[in-house]
């Protein structure tokens, strides 16, 4: 970064330092997500530093699409706000650049969306223009391995890692081809479903996580349903990373706009409130 | 529930499955390059099962048995052949014969299908079934198989849907199925199947999701067009014996595609048999208010396959609009884009009005009432009755009947029930 437009390189991706960095002060990174644009792309540029100064260690961008199956009511529900403010892939793109430019924020970005407004915006375009806008990772809930290659391939030649997903349910055979194409990190979905926050984590937890373990050597975050301090201590206590999405949504739509990067930097610092007690 | 003894006619509904051609799809579920398993890892799993179990019924001569007695003695296949003089006679050309798939059980073809995966659901031990439903003759015809096999079933359906076709409504509720509204999005067939996707995902270690159209991840458009290629194979026979001869074309309404692969299938190697897959123009093709992805979309993704679809520019994607809800659906199958791209059908749209028109049409020329998607169909085959001489055939699946449509066609006719 810093360069003349133009004629530097982007940097490499961010995201395997900063799962260094959290190892190294002993904590789990803390990845945080939002959807562009909700309540509105004005709040959501407030929100990004606001997270990072709570203790986010990498940030998620949720890009919104008309038709999020992979989704619980909590992330819909902000995918179609964000779509009824006219936002687009290139506002998110924006998003991560004036997250650097302009906040500093100097965190991994990761953009988290379905595939056909990849395909729409073209594959080869995407990767350059999420790596000059300072995106290090992309995951694509609607893509399994079998379908990756394309984007894979961008991703790779531009520098930015495609994080694949794992399932309570996916095979040995299946893991050993994720783990064969991630970088990056491996996103482990904590349930057998769709993301919501959830009262509780899944039994058998442990187990499934172990098997994904045998797999891979990369770093290993859950997502889907973790929604409180307690989730990320449990679940921190098994991977080095851990997403909380729909409950943070929730948690800020309590808050009119203008409130909600304070109530976001409170609620990440909350998350990690019991670490600071347990590691003292 | 069914007996031993082996079905004594020909047997039409296993032929597709007994004997499936080589090319369509490769083994990742592509159709040159539509199609696919764009879905989430969740499901991949229960896809790979699905996928091996479909081989393996497929070649099963007991599970062929059992599906053609059903399909003979539940369903009531062959669906007839019928020559629609009067029709033809207003066409002023080439004669018109209508396969009577509104004859069917449930009174559409997608008992075909719904019967084929409610039989293999039975047979991987699924007890509990998902379905999404536009216009109410999937979920029905779902919700009639699971109530005779003694599943138990959920059907998602748009709040837009409901609405505009209560009749079946009242008639899943009757069989014993569950309705389950969807107030997401458009609130139409689109959401529906969002929703049938996300309950799979989070059931799918017990449950079985009956897709009702050739839509969807691999290999969901392969296994529904197997099911509904019965269709095809009975009217190719039929046009032989009857006619003589083969058609010169074959007209079929297109929303996710099930009824016209059905019958254009077997008709793949047949190269003067030209066929015609007829979309909904809803208001016109230029009014933006249409479901025509193969007419005007473009290349994307959605639920789980690459096909045509209606999309914007930031590729989300656009509402469909059609008088008829089962035709009301911004994407395709698969296996039309290809049929498309390939050259080997040819694709219309005709707009609510002319469907309107040609549903009245045949009520008073034949003395049948056609479902508003068969209505597409009817008035696309008179065009194409016109444009040839009379020693020609033109085949048209009359893919519904059109009972569940009389609120809707009252209200655009100005009528009133």
């Amino acid at each position: 970064m810093g360069e003349v437009e133009g004629f530097s390189t982007p940097p490499p991706s961010r995201i395997p330092a900063a799962f260094a960095a959290a190892k190294l002060a002993g904590r789990t990174a803390l990845m945080p997500f939002v959807t562009a644009g909700y309540p509105d792309l004005a709040t959501t540029e407030r929100l990004l530093p606001a997270l990072v100064e709570g203790g986010a260690d990498l940030i998620e961008i949720g890009v919104p699409f008309s038709d999020p199956l992979a989704d619980g009511a909590t992330v819909q529900r902000a995918s179609q706000a964000a779509l009824a403010n006219g936002v687009r892939l290139t506002d998110c793109l924006d998003l991560a650049r004036t997250a650097r430019t302009k906040h500093g924020v100097t965190v991994p970005l990761i953009l988290m969306g379905y595939y056909n407004p990849i395909l729409r915006y073209g594959v080869e375009r995407f990767a350059a223009d999420a790596a000059a806008a300072g995106v290090d990772g992309v995951i694509v809930p609607d893509l399994p391995t079998e379908e990756s290659d394309e984007l894979s391939a961008a991703c790779r030649a531009h520098g930015r890692d495609l994080i694949f997903l794992v399932a309570p349910t996916s095979t040995e055979r299946r893991l050993t081809e994720v783990a064969e194409r991630a970088s990056g990190f491996v996103y482990c979905v904590a349930v057998t479903g769709i993301t919501g926050a959830r009262t509780a984590l899944a039994a058998g937890l442990a187990d499934y996580i172990a098997r994904v373990r045998r797999h891979t050597d990369l770093p290993l975050a859950i997502g889907f349903g973790i929604s409180t301090a307690a989730h990320v201590r449990a679940a921190g206590a098994l991977t080095e990373g851990v997403v909380v999405a729909s409950a943070l949504i929730d948690h800020l739509d309590t808050f009119p706009p203008d409130a909600q990067p304070a109530a976001a930097t409170a609620f990440v610092r909350g998350l990690r409130a019991h670490e600071a007690a347990t590691t003292a | 529930m069914v007996t031993a003894v082996p079905a004594a006619d020909p047997s039409p509904m296993s032929e597709a499955l007994a004997a499936p051609p080589a090319a369509w799809p490769d083994a990742h579920g592509r159709f040159g390059q539509f199609g696919g398993q764009y879905a989430p890892e969740t499901l991949m799993p229960a896809l790979e099962e699905l996928e091996t179990a479909y081989a393996a019924a497929r070649r099963d001569p007991k599970f062929q048995d059992l599906v053609d007695r059903l399909a003979r003695d539940y369903v009531g296949r062959p669906t007839p052949l019928f020559a629609a003089n009067g029709l033809t006679a207003l066409g002023g050309g080439a004669r018109i014969w209508l396969k009577r798939e509104d004859l069917a059980h449930t009174g559409a073809h997608k008992i075909n299908n719904a019967l084929g995966q409610g039989l293999l659901a039975k047979t991987m031990g699924k007890q509990r079934i998902i379905a999404e439903t536009g216009a109410g003759q999937h979920g029905v015809a779902t919700a009639t198989v699971c109530a005779m096999l003694g599943l138990e079933c959920v059907v998602y359906m748009g709040e837009v849907d409901i609405a505009r076709q209560a009749p079946n409504v009242f008639r899943m509720k009757l069989l014993g199925a569950e309705v389950r509204p969807v107030s997401s999005g458009s609130r139409t067939l689109k959401d529906a199947t969002n929703e049938a996707i996300r309950d799979w995902v989070t059931n799918v270690e017990t449950t079985f999701y009956i897709i009702g159209s050739v839509v969807g991840m691999h290999p969901y458009p392969m296994m529904v067009r197997d099911f509904q290629a019965v269709i095809g194979h009975e009217t190719r026979r039929q046009t032989l014996e009857q006619i003589g001869t083969l058609p010169d074309a074959v007209v079929a309404c297109v929303g996710g595609g099930s009824n016209a692969i059905g019958i254009f299938y077997p008709f793949y190697p047949d190269a003067e048999v030209e066929l015609i897959g007829v979309e909904a123009a809803g208001h016109g093709l230029d009014s933006g208010r249409h479901a025509a992805p193969l007419t005007r979309g473009r290349i994307g993704v959605l639920h789980g396959s690459r096909s045509y679809l209606m999309q914007d520019d930031d590729g989300q994607v656009i509402e469909a609009h059609s008088i008829s809800a089962g035709l009301d659906y911004p994407g395709v199958g698969p296996e039309h884009s290809w049929l498309k791209d390939s050259g080997r059908a040819r694709y219309v749209a005709i707009t609510d009005a002319q469907a309107l028109e040609a549903f009245q049409t045949l009520c008073r020329t034949e003395g049948i009432i056609p479902a508003l998607e068969s209505s597409h169909a009817v008035a696309q085959a008179l065009i194409e009755a016109k444009a040839r001489p009379a020693d020609r055939h033109i085949v048209v699946n009359l893919s519904g009947r059109g009972d569940k449509d009389l609120q809707t066609a009252a209200d655009a006719l100005g009528m009133g029930l």
